[in-house]
């Protein structure tokens, strides 16, 4: 059973693997994005350092909604999708490799660049740990919650803004939590109960998310 | 006639029993709504420490109990639907979705005409206002959904797996919301811990249930219409329709 989502996410790798320029477009579009910020509020560190959190997080759920509108489309196309579905093993392994592939090819390279964005917002180090580590557990959040939004939309007409629309609220808590980590590390009140409050939720999602995209996912494609 | 709830699961004998139960809930609605506005107008004494402005209480609060309340059926819904593949289930969940996407609307502007003589201001973001916010954007999003998909199949339980993972999302919502809230500002603003004074209670409560009967005798006309529309196909709908 674990093979078969060790295959999944294999398979996931090879092709963005093979077709870089896919999934790089969002990661650029998650630099992009948070680059426009100083530019349209002003370059006061003070401030840049007081926004600089959440507007990294904010780019991060956008990044993350712009590359999860392909998750099943590309299967889809080709009729591979339909194949897997008609395999014998559960649809929810499917679903959770495919999320985990996900946050494999999108959410890694979003933590390396992550310091780079930090040190433009005048962040101090140890903020930047802690924005990193609180990234780390929440992206995998937004794979995860997204994978629902990807399968419910699948093939439809303007799926990409339909899942926004979808999906973002969905996502509040995890940006509440995130952000309010590297808050609290500024003001000096530490973040483990932010960052544990997040990781609740991630295990939330991790038990509920891949059965709900599974369910979706069989709607999208009978 | 015993009430027979296998019986009325079918939308054409649901059809009839909702068309004799909408001008009850109809003028039920009215009849109550208007005594709750003599009583929340005329009756109901100038609040000492709100004065006049406190009366919008008597729109805002039930509707926002309304807003909440209809997710909740909407999920009900959404959760038999999808278990027991009850036509009739996915169909209430749409008829209710507009309305309950109204009342919250209702809530939050009447919440900010309320808040400019107040606090002074049309928006704060308390958690209570950001969550109520939240809930309006989750009954787009469904809305959103079901006017994306052109299959109805896929389009109801598609709405029903979203609302499902919508109502186990909104308490989350509502503790972060409330907890980033306290992080952030404190508790600056609360409405004044007045007890309520009992005539007040007394109409806002008589205007809650003329929120309800509305919200019914509307998913009602609505779901009639859906009903109409989906079963257009059989005998029982063309004989109505030649008459």
């Amino acid at each position: 059973m674990l093979r078969f989502t060790l295959t999944v996410i294999r398979r996931d790798l090879l092709l963005a693997a093979r077709r870089r320029g896919d999934w790089i477009t969002s990661q650029f579009f998650f630099v992009m994005v948070v680059s426009m910020f100083p530019l349209g509020i002003g370059a006061d560190p003070n401030i840049l350092r007081m926004i600089g959190p959440g507007v990294v997080w904010v780019a991060a759920l956008l990044a993350s909604l712009l590359s999860l509108s392909r998750l099943f489309a590309d299967d889809h196309r080709d009729g591979s999708l339909e194949q897997m579905l008609l395999s014998p093993e559960p649809t929810v392994l499917l679903t959770l490799g495919k999320a985990l592939a996900h946050w494999l090819i999108y959410g890694i390279p979003l933590l390396i660049i992550t310091p780079v964005l930090g040190i433009q917002f005048a962040l101090p180090g140890e903020a930047i740990l802690i924005l990193v580590v609180s990234l780390l557990i929440g992206t995998p959040i937004l794979s995860l919650l997204g994978s629902v939004g990807a399968a419910l939309t699948l093939g439809l007409r303007g799926g990409g803004v339909l899942l926004t629309l979808l999906i973002l609220p969905l996502y509040v808590p995890a940006l509440i939590f995130g952000a309010s980590a590297v808050d609290a590390t500024l003001a000096g009140t530490g973040a483990e109960a932010h960052l544990s409050l997040l990781a609740a939720f991630l295990v939330m999602c991790l038990l509920i998310s891949p059965w709900v995209a599974a369910a979706a996912l069989r709607v999208s494609v009978e | 006639m015993a009430f027979n709830l296998y019986y009325y699961a079918a939308p054409a004998t649901f059809y009839g029993l909702a068309g004799r139960l909408i001008p009850w809930f109809a003028w039920g609605s009215a009849v109550l709504a208007a005594i709750g506005l003599y009583i929340g107008f005329f009756v109901a004494p100038t609040d000492f420490q709100q004065g006049e402005a406190y009366r919008v209480i008597f729109i805002h609060v039930p509707a926002a109990w309304m807003g909440m309340f209809i997710y909740l059926v909407m999920a009900f819904w959404s959760a038999i639907g999808l278990a027991f593949k009850t036509r009739l289930s996915f169909m209430m969940a749409r008829a209710l979705a507009p309305t309950g996407a109204m009342f919250t609307f209702i809530s939050l502007w009447t919440g900010a005409l309320w808040g400019k003589p107040m606090w002074g201001t049309w928006w704060v973001w308390d958690a209570r206002l950001t969550s109520t916010l939240i809930l309006l954007f989750l009954y787009i999003g469904i809305l959103a959904l079901w006017a994306a998909i052109d299959d109805r199949n896929r389009g109801d339980k598609a709405g029903a797996l979203l609302t499902l993972i919508g109502a186990v999302n909104v308490p989350i919502i509502y503790f972060s919301v409330q907890w980033w809230n306290t992080l952030h500002q404190g508790a600056s603003i609360k409405p004044s811990g007045t007890s309520m004074d009992e005539i007040m209670l007394a109409g806002m409560l008589i205007m809650a249930a003329a929120a309800w009967f509305y919200a019914i005798a509307a998913a009602l006309t609505r779901v009639r219409t859906i009903i109409l529309e989906r079963e257009r196909h059989t005998d029982w709908v063309k004989r109505i329709l030649e008459q």
